[in-house]
């Protein structure tokens, strides 16, 4: 019997029990559709962390004071270190290395800001004309903070702070009074939308010294240094530890991270989660298979007459084993491409529902999905296949 | 040279500790183009006889030579063979497939055979013509009458032109009338140079073959006219 004779034979089998071939199918569909879904919401997931990560600005050093020990513990150090704070003058040593373009000291905190009887709870960023720049950022009026007038008590508001503190009235040129503290509007933030982290349009942002002051200390949460290109990224890391080596002592003191590697980390659990999921979905392809394994066993029992009849006619157990075989193959195909399209399917709505998500199944997940249906559905179909294949012709024929 | 000959088989089944002897020191030789009725009690041993010749079976001890040839030592695939292309069933319940059409259930052999679609679209359209389907070709078996679904099987039997017919209680599922239009259809089939052997319990019919085999226990009791 030759291939598209076998495969028309075993369509007709297929079509021949209608209910059956359609209980295969949904099972293995559903299988497939879970990997696509499942997958797709994972990347999403993960592309979009990702995305939110490269929109914090490019080409990120970040320094945070005190040594993050990754190497394991190390008893010398605990005994000898003493944690120098970062300053603001750190921030500006570092403007002189050579693979360094620019820095931005951040101090934060939260206080409360009046304007006309309007009371609001703000998180205050303390930090330098550079920021604006270095985080991307857009102005929707007025101007940034000024380079040459560092201790100015101005402000740059937040564009939700601008509209319930200020409603309708113009902000710019306003004064606010930030913990017993006038400082005066010079611009509102471009709305951001909620990112990863702080939410921009929730800031008041100030003058790195006006910040120290109103919260009582010197030191500094994070310094931000942006590599002069891409490429420069590690030296820049290597000329900053450098420099503050140097400046704290000799004592290695900071934790000096890039935002590559703290990007590649993510990447790296949100890809796994996704290879996981992808996994756990795979099991009810397995499932299934097991499903169209039970479904033919029944189908070669019903049809043990048929089996007999075709041995009569001459039939080698090679062409009645490769019939049901192929039955086994079109369900699993059927069912694969059905489940593919149900899943991209629900990927859309995903995405129609979670614009912000990304949610696209990934390639090798869809390829990974379709295979082990293929081969979910060819391995299970082998062993009620050989057993058609072996029936006694006499045997079968005596069954009605 | 005879076309079928048996010397010394024993077919034996055991079912626990019965032990049956189906057919036991069974010698025959049948020539090309004969017509052999085969009869006896129920249990006699007529289908497993049938079974053997029809190489659905294997004997326990003895030979069979099928036109010259030892066919009970070939391989499964061998004999798969020699069934398709020289050996045509016809049985008591037709054994038609109930998806396919009269017309596909008479081209199955043809597909095994791997024989070319067009080919085979030919020689399905002859057989239904000979045969009184021809209107008949897209109908499935249920809703064939009893005496038309015989006529496929027949059909399908004789499609590659086989050496040997074997038929078990091919009326047995008939009224008298019908059954008589199918053993003369096979009767014709003879005519043409086929060679038959039916199993039949309707003493009338046997009458009508030329040589009539009567067992018994699974031994030969009467062969006549030998
Ligand atoms: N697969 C088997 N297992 C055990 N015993 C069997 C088997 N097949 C046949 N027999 C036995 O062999 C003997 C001959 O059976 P066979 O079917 O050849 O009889 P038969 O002459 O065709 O009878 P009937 O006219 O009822 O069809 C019977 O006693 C039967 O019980
Ligand atoms: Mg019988």
């Amino acid at each position: 019997m030759n291939l598209p004779d076998t495969l028309r034979f075993a369509t007709r089998a297929a079509a021949g029990a209608p209910l059956r071939t359609f209980l295969m199918v949904l099972a293995m569909s559903i299988g497939v559709a879970a990997v696509v879904v499942l997958t797709a919401l994972g990347d999403g997931a993960r592309r979009y962390v990702v995305d939110e990560f490269s929109a914090l600005g490019s080409n990120l050093v970040i320094v945070l004071p005190g040594r993050s020990e990754t190497g394991g513990f190390n008893p010398a150090n605990a005994i000898t270190a003493t944690v120098r704070d970062l300053t603001v003058e750190d921030a500006r040593a570092l403007t002189r290395a050579p693979a360094v373009l620019r820095t931005a000291p951040i101090t934060i905190g939260t206080s409360e800001a009046v304007f006309g009887g309007r009371l609001r709870d703000v998180t205050i960023v303390g930090t330098t004309a550079d920021y604006l720049r270095l985080r991307r950022m857009e102005l929707a009026q007025g101007r940034f903070l000024p380079d040459d007038e560092p201790h100015a008590a101005v402000a740059v508001i937040g564009a939700t702070i601008r509209d319930e503190l200020f409603g309708a009235e113009s902000a710019l040129g306003k004064t606010l009074r930030i913990d017993d503290r006038r400082v005066r509007v010079i611009g509102v933030l471009a709305r951001s939308g909620q990112g990863l982290g702080m939410n921009a349009d929730e800031v008041v942002i100030l003058p790195v010294v006006v910040a120290q002051a109103m919260f009582n200390t010197n030191t500094l949460f994070r310094i931000l240094v942006e590599a002069k290109d891409r490429s420069l990224i590690e030296r820049a890391k290597m000329q900053t530890t450098e420099i503050l080596k140097a400046r704290h002592d000799g004592e290695e003191d900071v934790t000096v991270i890039t935002q590559d590697a703290v990007l590649a980390t993510f990447d790296r659990i949100l890809g796994a989660l996704t290879y996981g999921v992808a996994a756990i979905a795979a099991i009810s392809l397995v499932v299934a298979g097991i499903l169209v394994m039970n479904v033919m066993l029944v189908a070669v029992t019903q049809r043990t007459g048929e089996i007999g009849l075709l041995k009569a006619l001459g039939a080698e157990g090679r062409a009645i084993r490769n019939a049901f075989l192929a039955e086994a193959a079109l369900l699993s195909a059927a069912g694969a491409l059905a489940g593919y399209l149900l899943g991209q399917a629900g990927a859309f709505a995903l995405r129609a529902a979670i614009p912000a998500l990304p949610a696209h199944a990934p390639d090798w997940a869809v390829l990974a999905a379709l295979g082990t249906a293929l081969a979910a559905g060819l391995l299970f179909g082998v062993m009620p296949a050989r057993r058609a294949a072996r029936l006694d012709p006499v045997l079968a024929l005596a069954k009605r | 040279m005879m076309l079928i000959e048996l010397s010394g088989i024993e077919r034996v089944f055991t079912l626990g500790d019965n032990v049956v002897r189906a057919l036991t020191q069974f010698d025959l030789a049948v020539a090309a183009g004969e017509y052999l009725a085969v009869m006896g009690a129920s249990g006699s041993g007529k289908s497993t006889l049938l079974n053997l010749l029809g190489l659905l079976d294997r004997p326990d001890a003895g030979t069979y030579r099928l036109e010259g040839r030892a066919v009970t030592t070939l391989s499964a695939d061998q004999q798969a063979r020699v069934r398709r292309e020289r050996i045509g069933f016809v049985f008591q319940s037709f054994h038609l497939v109930p998806r396919l059409t009269a017309a596909e259930n008479i081209a199955l052999p043809l597909m095994l055979a791997g024989v070319e679609p067009a080919e085979r679209a030919r020689r399905v359209e002859r057989a239904l013509a000979d045969f009184g389907l021809a209107n008949r070709a897209g109908h499935r078996p249920d809703q064939l009458s009893g005496g038309q679904r015989q006529r496929v099987a027949i059909a399908r039997a004789t499609i590659m032109r086989p050496a040997l017919i074997l038929a078990d209680e091919p009326t047995g599922n008939l009224d008298r009338t019908t059954g008589a239009e199918v053993v003369r259809l096979l009767e014709m089939l003879n005519a043409g140079g086929v060679t038959l052997i039916m199993v039949t319990h309707d003493t009338v019919l046997g009458a009508r073959a030329r040589r009539r085999l009567v067992l018994q226990d699974g031994r030969k009791i009467c062969d006549e006219p030998a």
